[in-house]
């Protein structure tokens, strides 16, 4: 077939990435150490600029480019949107952080926009293949970003952990893809979908397709029982990366399930369901009963993020439109929380000390008050507290749950949700209740990040109280 | 005509009050307290056009707002009063005055956040007496919960830590299985309005299991045994304000649920587990009240005094179904919910105006034991004739409001069954021994310690404080007419409702309570 310039048009928000992330490797060369903020200041401006080309190239009808490996449709708009806005957040927050250690070259920039540009694609996939090639980016980017740190141990350690078991996911996922397409004959999700519809379950090798597929996507969320990764990876991997793999890729690995699952097996979505409620019920439970135990915050935001993974999926397993929206929201805003989180945990760490430990957060009311009542908001809005915007998430989770009469479920979900609460309050008694110790230096913090932290903060009260645009984008995409 | 949005304002604009005061910051003037005392004030004005404004021979609800918020979810900006809420919002505006002028010297650590703290709590708590969807109310229900954390967390006592993750955790609890509940009527009614859930027609199982839900979540909130063991900590470790917040309109939050909720939305369920909180009101009046009697601390005490008066409102609430089994004693259900409902607005002031005296002790001695007290009225004359006052009225002495509630209640009780009313009565007994021992103790006799001696007599901001209340105890006790009016068309709107069967047609042989006539022509049931 020939090549088709208009195919180009829809997929202008990733060629700016890869130009920018293309531009700041060679620059990145040439640039005297005083000048490397020509890196950031590039960064932000392809991010600003692949937002608005988002915006330009976004909206009607669905287009199905490159041979049908490619698709622009209202998801693909919508999380492009958030990724990139998520992502741009995180660049800001992590260039003080990055500059303290003498960490502020280009390949982070350059890793960093890599993985971005995977997550892109993941979201505009239209074939197993295609969706395989974007994960592979985003998730070969993130394996150096989280060795970024050469001489950290634990650095090396996490990244060798992350680096075997991702490939182990990969892997399944790939088994199962292969499967699909023995017994289907494709690699597209239209005709994969349709062969399926015709097939329903009586074929075993798309059955054992499909539970690799659903192993593939729970490694990739995190989801027990395939997150023995991601505690470990937080903790170990230096906080900037965290913040990079611990928020937009959970955006990225919605679309991942959506496209797969949805898209293309949604005919045996009854085969699925079960296998997701299962991942979602241990999710919920494990997440919020160990990160009890926790002590240092980046492994409890980990095992806080399995538990959010266990809402996401109870969204995905509706098998309904309402379902795929909540759970869209859900990813949404968790991204969002999660980068806040970490934003705030860069924002406390200095030169020679990393805020690791729930006791670095003592006192933050008495150190910065504003920043204090930012990570408040970002962990009620985890707990789930009205009027924050992790409550609207979670009642449209549940709402999906009951929908289709499985109270049961949303019961589960409440009862874990309240275990959740303790350990989120724990913050926040820390922030408030308790007195910082006196030798902790002083806040001073650029008027960027505080910008950036005050909006990141802010939106989840909005979000909160005006959820209805959101809202109504998320289940515009799923009509 | 265009009309102001009385209750939009009285939510927001002490919300807007709390982050002015907020941004007003410390820097070493009172210009924040200034700022939180004229919101507070203003709020409390413009409450007061809810009450003139207000149409006594209505039942329905009155000054509705009604705006889509999450349209597809059919989720709305619905807010209404009746009867029920109204007078409960003007003792939540009234209230909050006092709570901003007690803080005034005492809080020195970040007064501007502590005063914002009480500001965005009083529209939250608005938000909850006002809200007529379930989603809006759940909202304010729980947003409630983040200032006072932080109240008691920030400016409490020594425990205070485990004592508000404690009132958390529980309040929390009980809450999200209501959500639960409400969720699942909305796809029986297809919208989230209260209204439209009175209406629902529900079969026993489900009505049950609802009940259950919202038991859980209200009966923690009043609090009633045996779920009510957060509240001495909470009050004990909170500053004197957020004793007072909790004590005066919090837990009135738990038993408004039973009126808007519990009972009109599950009336069979009710009526068939009526016995149940009889008993745990019952068990909150008696037990409780020789559980005060052996407080070493005077919040404690007061705490527990809470509990056992707000049985009396559970059981004023809950009786009414006996009631209207018997029907040649039907108007006593309309005095059961009214004298519930008096207790509720009397036990605000009394309750309140009581931790603000433990306060006023705390603040000069900073001890609440009552061991440490003795013979304050030889140096604080003024103080000892408020507190002998506030607590006869606690005692429901009569003349005071205290007792026309409990009265009411006790009256309903008898019809309803005897040796009911006769455990209930025990509180005059109790509430006169719990509360007048601890006076006993602490304001006569002789003086005590060197400390006691020393006492300062109530400054003028105190004397203010503690004369308001008990001018409006008094009031309330001598002619109670204006809020029973206000309250009488609402309240046996409500006993009508509750009266009737809710059970779908097929189940109409499981009625317990009348079948309403449209069911009974098509069952043929008499």
């Amino acid at each position: 077939m020939p090549f088709d310039a208009a195919n180009l048009f829809p997929i202008l928000p990733e060629i700016a990435i890869l130009v920018t992330a293309s531009v700041v490797l060679v620059l990145d060369l040439y640039l005297e150490e005083k000048d490397k903020d020509i890196n950031h200041t590039l960064t932000l401006i392809g991010l600003l600029v692949a937002i608005g080309l988002t915006g330009a190239v976004g909206g009607g009808e669905a287009l199905i480019l490159f041979d049908g490996n490619v698709v622009r449709d209202g998801l693909t708009d919508l999380l492009r949107g958030a990724i990139l806005v998520v992502s741009l957040l995180a660049f800001v927050y992590a260039r003080p952080w990055l500059k303290d250690r003498g960490l502020f070259v280009g390949e982070f920039y350059v890793l960093g926009l890599f993985a971005i540009l995977g997550m892109l694609i993941m979201v505009s996939a239209n074939s197993f293949l295609t969706i395989y090639l974007g994960l592979e980016l985003q998730a070969l980017s993130l394996y150096a970003l989280v060795a970024f740190e050469r001489d950290s141990k634990k650095g090396a350690e996490a990244a060798m952990k992350y680096f075997v078991l991702g490939a182990l996911g990969s892997g399944m996922l790939l088994y199962g893809v292969s499967m699909i397409y023995g017994a289907t004959g494709s690699i597209e999700f239209g005709p994969v979908a349709q062969a399926v519809a015709e097939q329903g379950m009586d074929n075993k090798v798309l059955v054992f397709g499909v539970v690799f597929l659903v192993i593939g996507v729970g490694f990739k969320f995190g989801a027990v029982p395939f997150h023995m990764w991601v505690p470990d990876i937080y903790e170990g991997a230096p906080t900037p990366a965290v913040l990079l793999l611990g928020s937009a890729p959970k955006i990225a690995a919605f679309a991942l399930a959506i496209r797969m699952l949805v898209d293309g097996l949604e005919a045996i979505q009854a085969d699925w369901q079960g296998m997701l409620m299962i991942l979602a019920v241990l999710s919920m439970g494990l997440g919020n009963l160990v990160a009890i135990a926790q002590t240092n915050i980046k492994r409890m935001l980990a095992y806080s993020t399995i538990s959010h993974v266990g809402f996401i999926f109870l969204g995905l397993l509706a098998g309904s439109a309402q379902g795929y929206a909540s759970a869209m929201f859900y990813a949404i805003v968790y991204a969002v929380m999660s980068t806040g989180a970490f934003g705030i945990l860069l924002i406390l760490s200095r030169k020679g000390l990393d805020a690791e430990n729930l006791d670095d957060l003592k006192g933050l009311n008495d150190r910065d008050s504003w920043y204090a009542a930012m990570m408040a908001l970002v962990m009620f809005s985890m707990a789930g507290v009205p009027p924050t915007v992790g409550f609207m998430a979670k009642l449209l989770v549940l709402e999906s749950v009951v929908r289709i009469d499985l109270v049961w479920l949303a019961l589960v979900a409440v009862a874990f949700s309240i275990i959740g609460a303790f350990y989120y309050l724990r913050v926040v008694k820390l922030i408030y209740f308790d007195k910082p110790d006196p030798d902790m230096p002083v806040l001073t913090t650029s008027g960027g990040v505080r910008f950036a932290m005050s909006l990141n903060g802010l939106s989840l009260l909005v979000l909160g109280l005006f959820p209805a645009a959101l809202l109504s984008w998320c289940q515009g995409v799923f009509v | 005509m265009y009309e102001l949005p009385l209750l939009t304002l009285v939510i927001w604009l002490p919300i807007i009050g709390g982050i002015v005061v907020l941004a007003s910051g410390d820097r070493g003037s009172d210009i924040s307290k200034w700022i939180a005392l004229a919101f507070a004030i203003l709020t409390f004005a413009i409450s007061l056009g809810l009450w003139t404004g207000f149409d006594v021979g209505s039942g329905q609800m009155q000054f509705v707002e009604r705006a889509a918020w999450i349209p597809t979810f059919n989720v709305e900006y619905y807010l209404g009063v009746d009867g029920i809420s109204m007078p409960l919002i003007i003792l939540t505006t009234f209230i909050t005055i006092f709570v901003i002028i007690a803080g005034w010297d005492v809080i020195t650590y970040k007064p501007s956040q502590y005063m914002a703290a009480f500001l965005i709590m009083e529209g939250v708590m608005v938000g909850v007496f006002s809200a007529l969807d379930a989603i809006l109310f759940y909202v304010f229900w729980e947003a409630m919960l983040i200032p006072m954390f932080i109240i008691i967390g920030v400016w409490g006592g020594p425990n205070r830590v485990y004592a508000t993750i404690k009132f958390f955790l529980y309040t929390f609890f009980g809450s999200v299985f209501m959500l639960v509940a409400l969720i699942y009527m909305y796809f029986q009614a297809d919208s989230f309005s209260i209204l439209d859930f009175h209406d629902l027609e529900l079969g026993m199982t489900a009505q049950i299991l609802i009940f259950v839900a919202f038991l859980l979540a209200f009966a923690v909130k009043v609090p009633m045994f045996p779920v009510h063991t957060w509240l001495p900590d909470a009050h004990v470790e909170a500053p004197t304000g957020g004793s007072v917040i909790l004590a005066a309109i919090m837990l009135k939050i738990g038993g408004y649920g039973f009126l808007r909720f519990s009972m009109p939305i599950t009336p069979d369920a009710s009526a068939s587990l009526d016995w149940l909180i009889i008993a745990l009101s019952l068990i909150a009046v008696v037990y409780i009240g020789f559980v005060a009697l052996v407080q070493q601390d005077m919040k404690k005490l007061i705490a527990y005094s809470s509990i056992a008066h707000m049985g009396f409102v559970t059981l004023g609430f809950f009786i009414v179904f006996t009631i209207i089994r018997s029907p040649e004693v039907a108007g006593g259900a309309v005095m059961g919910i009214e004298g519930g409902m008096v207790q509720m607005i009397s036990h605000g002031f009394i309750s309140g105006a009581l931790f603000l005296c433990v306060g006023v002790l705390y603040d000069r001695v900073h001890s609440r034991e009552i061991a440490d007290y003795g013979g304050v009225i030889n140096t604080m004359p003024w103080f000892g004739a408020f507190v002998v006052f506030f607590a006869m009225s606690n005692a429901g002495l009569p003349g005071t409001s205290g007792f026309v509630g409990e009265f009411m209640v006790i009256l309903a009780t008898f019809r309803a069954d005897f040796w009911w009313a006769f455990l209930a009565a025990t509180t005059l007994i109790l509430a006169a021994a719990f509360t007048l021992w601890m006076v006993k103790r602490v304001i006569f006799g002789e003086v005590k310690n060197e400390k006691v001696a020393g006492l300062q007599d109530l400054n003028r901001r105190e004397t203010l404080n503690l004369g308001v209340l008990a001018a409006a105890v008094l009031a309330l006790g001598i002619w109670p007419a204006p809020l029973m009016e206000v309250m009488h068309a609402s309240v046996e709107n409500l006993v009508a409702h509750v009266s009737e069967c809710k059970l779908p047609a097929s189940e109409a042989a499981d009625c317990v309570l009348a079948v309403p006539a449209s069911v009974a022509g098509l069952t043929g049931q008499p």
